[in-house]
């Protein structure tokens, strides 16, 4: 701050959270200053500049601010530090540390730090003296929880670099140099466990990056079965509110097959965060038999929080997950909910007095939401190995309608899409995943298709497809029994209609606060998937109309029985022997 | 007010509007209070060493040489033990004829609870209305809005709630309450014992609607003191909200700023969010619970103030008139309680979660049976028993004058399900069916 070459200013005007500030030097757009009110610094952000008056947004309340207050430019934009200790971790959209913070209310102004500086970690090295790296290859790692967190060659370095030094195996902090690296030219850089990079940048330090190849399992049946989501891929969740967006996202954070979760409650409810902080300490990953919450960062900016802030905890978030996936892990990324970062982004262009687009909304938001989705993705790393950040998000659109435009430049952007619909939500069918206007672009994927042969079954997409079809066939079944009436259309509609209603609630449906059915591996998928489609293509004698839905009820009522089992135990294959009994009473 | 001898007073306005004005007036922080002929104002707006305020009585009769006063505050409210039992103004001035507020000055619409200091909601608040504690339970730290159309017996319901809850502190925030329903809520609190626990901020329809925008952060601080600082159990009613968002309109309208959907500013969601979010659960015992009103046009929940609190709050609780039983009931699809999961099932009976479920399955299936009667279709057996089990379980579940406990409700949910129902068609876990099924199987 004592840098005199820093640009300097004071504030000429006040609207909310958006100042204007006449200064002395040069600014860049985004560049990061501070206000300085008393002992208070307030953190803000450029967002626009004409001429010697710089318009910024302040991640704080604005309360007291008067003109005149002077203002000290940084010279750098939104940046977060990069370094073991970030996991199990709740951050604040500029990755303060919150509970480093004091006191029960947010103080203004305070600003912890986001790693332990006296935290020590076991360093193995991964290269050695001599080598020649480049941005982000591997130098040495350390524990983090149970992850290898692994000390890379900062993303800002360019071109190759020798290594000069390295640090031995042992524990050091995580300022410490752990490694010397020189240049052609005979720079010499220190490298420590810790790294800087600025938000709303990408991290591109990786050879390659394919189109997905692979599903990441999520072990909710109407994603992987009939939706697949993949390792890498990207997808969001519109619903109007009450539908169980932030149910389902937490169902997903719960079970999915991935290292590493972050998660941005970007401009929600503080008790949905707050559920996160009390459960997830609690709950155990099944894959690794340890705390869910030691996979997971938690970037919390909640609606009451400051709007400016609201905006850059998702890119916060997103920096993190790139991070992450450069040391070849699999990062699930999920935001909810994105419409509020839009929203924010909206109440900024209100105050510039920018000329609106549809509903207020900046112009250029669709391609704000593209460039950020586009982060997403799987990598090949500099030494072949893949990491991935797979990201979801969730939109609010207003009224519940989806032709708004956060949900349609969401729709533009991501590949999978989950609508969640009032419909199911009303008659409790959850999760309330519209089946038939929900889709999954990867299941048009060859390297997908190839996937799911490999290893899941060569006819499996098949299946599912048949399945999506039994299920539209019912819908149209119903609709014409709605019309006619329930003897004025063959009995054979009604079969059909009660197939898809099977269908529905033992495949689609999914009791998220049970403990056995929240969670569903792909292999139990498979098996459900296999019967219930027996009891589909089967051929079925019924006398009269009325006969119908009461058998299907007796056949639904055993496979919810069943999926309320712990699999393969005797309990599921009673109710197994149970359902052949039936269907035997009335299959041709 | 009156003016302190070292305050200056400025007397040139420059620009009047029907809500805001502005004038010359270098060294003013933002949010300040001020005086403009003695009516109460905030800074809005600070453009160089122009300051827009707004003042929220109107600004009829406000001449270009009216005179300005700066208090160089942020609006505040004195607290203290003192505020129970007691009535004040939007402004925080008594207006029962007491005497002023002897206590510790604090801003209003102060900073938020830092996430981790919160802890999980985790308090059944009972009510005796089973289509609140069975279908829709309310656990204390919880915000949650009646979304009613103005004739509905919302304030009535309001005022059930809050004399059974057995919270410690009633805080009433009423934002153009008519001056019979502000009678009515003293009358109730009076009759039923409760003054001493009262504390109500009120603007009444008579007075002016910029007035409402302090009456929310008012109670709220109000609520902080209790909770934070005496650890007590606060239960905040705001009514109605529809009315307060309104005036946040006319305000960003007067300042020229553009609006979003249905007129309202694009800083809704946020503004809503500041006040509904004051609503927490401490780790110490002291709680501050919301339920507000947010009043409908015809029953449109897509407008912009109904879909914005949706997001916000956690979940809407519907009133409506069913014209089979004749009475009022709390609608059981479009109402919701999002923190209904951490309650019961642990707080209240293991069966609760299921009885909830499979009854509320069951009235829709009444409801299909309905609309096929309507459209002149037969109704299959099953149909006919669906619709006569959902006029009983409104009759005795959902209607609004229905007073028992938890463990009743549930108990008549299952005798309702085996009078009409066989266990297939109900549906429910084996282990819990086994346990409560009431009589044989059908």
């Amino acid at each position: 701050m004592a840098d005199t070459s820093l640009t300097k200013g004071k504030i000429t005007g006040i609207i909310s959270n958006l100042v204007t500030i006449e200064v002395d030097g040069p600014v860049s757009q985004n560049e990061i200053c501070f206000i300085m009110l008393g002992n208070e610094k307030l953190m803000a952000e450029v967002i626009k500049i004409v001429g010697n008056i710089a318009s910024a947004q302040v991640f704080e309340s604005t309360r007291g601010l008067s003109v005149g207050t002077p203002v000290e430019f940084t010279g750098g934009m939104l940046e977060v530090e990069l370094g073991p200790g970030i996991l199990s971790k709740n951050f604040d959209g500029l990755q303060n540390d919150l509970d480093k913070k004091e006191g029960v209310f947010l103080k203004r102004g305070e600003y912890t730090a986001p790693l332990d500086a006296d935290r020590k970690f076991d360093f193995k090295p991964l290269a050695k003296v001599g080598d020649v790296v480049a941005a982000g290859d591997w130098l040495g790692s350390v524990k983090e929880n149970w992850i290898d967190h692994k000390i890379m060659v900062p993303f800002k370095f360019e071109g190759k670099w020798k290594i000069k030094t390295l640090a031995d195996a042992g524990s050091y902090t995580i300022y410490d140099t752990m490694a010397v690296v020189t240049n052609e030219s005979g720079e010499e850089r220190k490298i420590t466990m810790t790294q800087k990079w600025p938000v709303k940048r990408a991290i591109k330090a990786y050879r390659d990056k394919p189109r997905p190849f692979k599903i990441m399992e999520t072990g909710v049946r109407i994603i992987d079965t009939f939706n697949p989501m993949a390792e890498g891929g990207t997808g969001f969740i519109p619903g109007p509110f009450g539908c169980g967006k932030t149910v389902l996202q937490h169902a997903i954070s719960k079970n999915a097959e991935t290292d590493m979760i972050i998660f941005a409650a970007c401009g929600e409810r503080a008790n949905e965060v707050v559920e996160i902080f009390t459960e997830f300490p609690e709950l155990v990953d099944p894959r690794t038999g340890r705390a869910l919450m030691e996979r997971t960062t938690i970037i919390c900016n909640t609606s009451n929080m400051p709007v400016a802030a609201r905006e850059a905890s998702v890119y916060t978030a997103m920096t993190l997950a790139e991070y992450y996936r450069n040391m070849g892990l699999k990062v699930l990324l999920l935001a909810d909910s994105t419409s509020r970062w839009a929203q924010a982004l909206r109440e900024m262009s209100n105050r510039l007095e920018e000329l609106p687009g549809q509903d207020a909304f900046p112009m250029d938001l669709p391609a704000i939401i593209s460039s950020f989705y586009a982060r997403a993705g799987i990598v090949y790393l500099n030494n072949g190995q893949t990491g991935s950040v797979t990201f979801i998000g969730t939109v609010s659109p207003a009224g519940g309608n989806l032709k708004e435009p956060v949900t349609e430049s969401t729709k533009k952007a991501a590949r999978c899409f989950y609508a969640l619909a009032q419909s199911r939500a009303d008659s409790k069918r959850y999760p309330a995943v519209d089946p038939i206007d929900s889709y999954s672009k990867y299941l048009e994927y060859p390297e997908i298709q190839e996937y799911f042969a490999k290893n899941i079954g060569e006819d499996w997409i098949d299946k599912v497809l048949d399945c999506k079809n039994w299920n539209l066939r019912g819908k149209e079944a119903k609709d014409q029994i709605d019309i006619l009436g329930d003897d004025g259309v063959p009995v054979d509609y009604h079969v059909t209609y009660w197939k898809s209603e099977t269908i529905d609630f033992v495949l689609m449906q999914q009791d998220a606060f049970d403990k056995i059915d929240s969670i569903c591996p792909m292999k139990r998928q498979q098996y459900m998937l296999r019967l219930v489609m027996d009891v589909c293509n089967a051929k079925y004698n019924f006398e009269s109309f009325e006969k119908v839905a009461p058998y299907f009820k007796k056949i639904i009522n055993i496979f919810k029985q069943m999926n309320y089992s712990e699999f393969e135990s005797d309990n599921f294959k009673n109710f197994e022997n149970e359902l052949k009994t039936i269907l035997s009473e009335r299959v041709a | 007010m009156n003016t302190e001898a070292f305050q200056k007073i400025y007397t040139k306005i420059t620009k009047i509007t029907k809500a805001t004005c502005s004038l010359k007036a270098p060294g003013i922080g933002n949010d300040e209070m001020a005086y403009v002929n003695g009516r109460p104002a905030q800074v809005v707006k600070i453009a160089g060493d122009e300051v827009t305020l707004q003042i929220f009585q109107g600004t009829e009769g406000i001449g270009t040489d009216a005179e300005v006063v700066f208090t160089g505050k942020p609006p505040m409210l004195k607290v203290s033990d003192d505020l129970a039992g007691r009535f004040f103004n939007p402004y925080g001035q008594p207006i029962d004829g007491g005497p002023e507020i002897d206590g510790e000055e604090r801003e209003i619409g102060g900073p938020s609870v830092n996430p981790v200091r919160r802890k999980q909601p985790s308090e059944l608040i009972t009510t005796g209305i089973a289509g609140i504690d069975l279908n829709n339970t309310l656990v204390t730290g919880q915000k949650i809005p009646f979304f009613a159309d103005p004739d509905q017996p919302y304030n009535q319901v309001m005022a059930d709630v809050a004399l059974r809850a057995q919270a410690d502190k009633i805080i009433l925030g009423g934002m153009g309450l008519s001056n019979d329903d502000y009678l009515y809520y003293k009358y109730l609190f009076d009759n039923a014992g409760a003054l001493d626990k009262i504390v109500c901020f009120v603007n009444t329809t008579e007075e002016p609607p910029v007035e409402r925008l302090l009456v929310p952060d008012m109670a709220l601080t109000a609520a902080e003191y209790f909770a934070v600082d005496k650890h007590q159990k606060v239960l905040v009613l705001l009514t109605d909200m529809t009315l307060y968002a309104d005036a946040l309109a006319i305000v960003s309208n007067k300042m020229d700023q553009i609006p979003s959907k249905d007129s309202m500013p694009g800083s809704l969601y946020s503004d809503l969010a500041k006040i509904y979010e004051k609503a927490v659960q401490f780790p110490d015992g002291g709680s501050i619970t919301i339920i507000a009103v947010t009043t409908l046009s015809g029953g449109d929940i897509t407008h912009a103030i109904p879909d914005n609190t949706g997001y916000i709050t956690e979940g809407q609780l519907f009133l409506r008139k069913d014209s089979d039983i004749n009475k009022v009931i709390v609608d059981p699809f479009r109402s919701l309680s999002r923190l209904k999961q951490l309650v019961i099932g642990k707080k209240t009976r293991e069966d609760h979660p299921q009885v909830m479920n499979a009854a509320v399955r069951l009235y829709a299936d009444a409801a299909n049976a309905k609309t096929k009667r309507d459209n002149g279709f037969d109704l299959t057996d099953y149909d006919e028993r669906a619709i006569q089990f959902s006029s009983e379980y409104s009759n005795k579940l959902l209607a609004i004058d229905v007073n028992i406990q938890v463990d009743q409700m549930l108990d008549t949910g299952w005798q309702l399900f085996s009078k009409y129902f066989s266990k297939a068609e109900v549906g429910i876990k084996k282990e819990i069916m086994d346990k409560y099924w009431v009589g044989e199987d059908k």
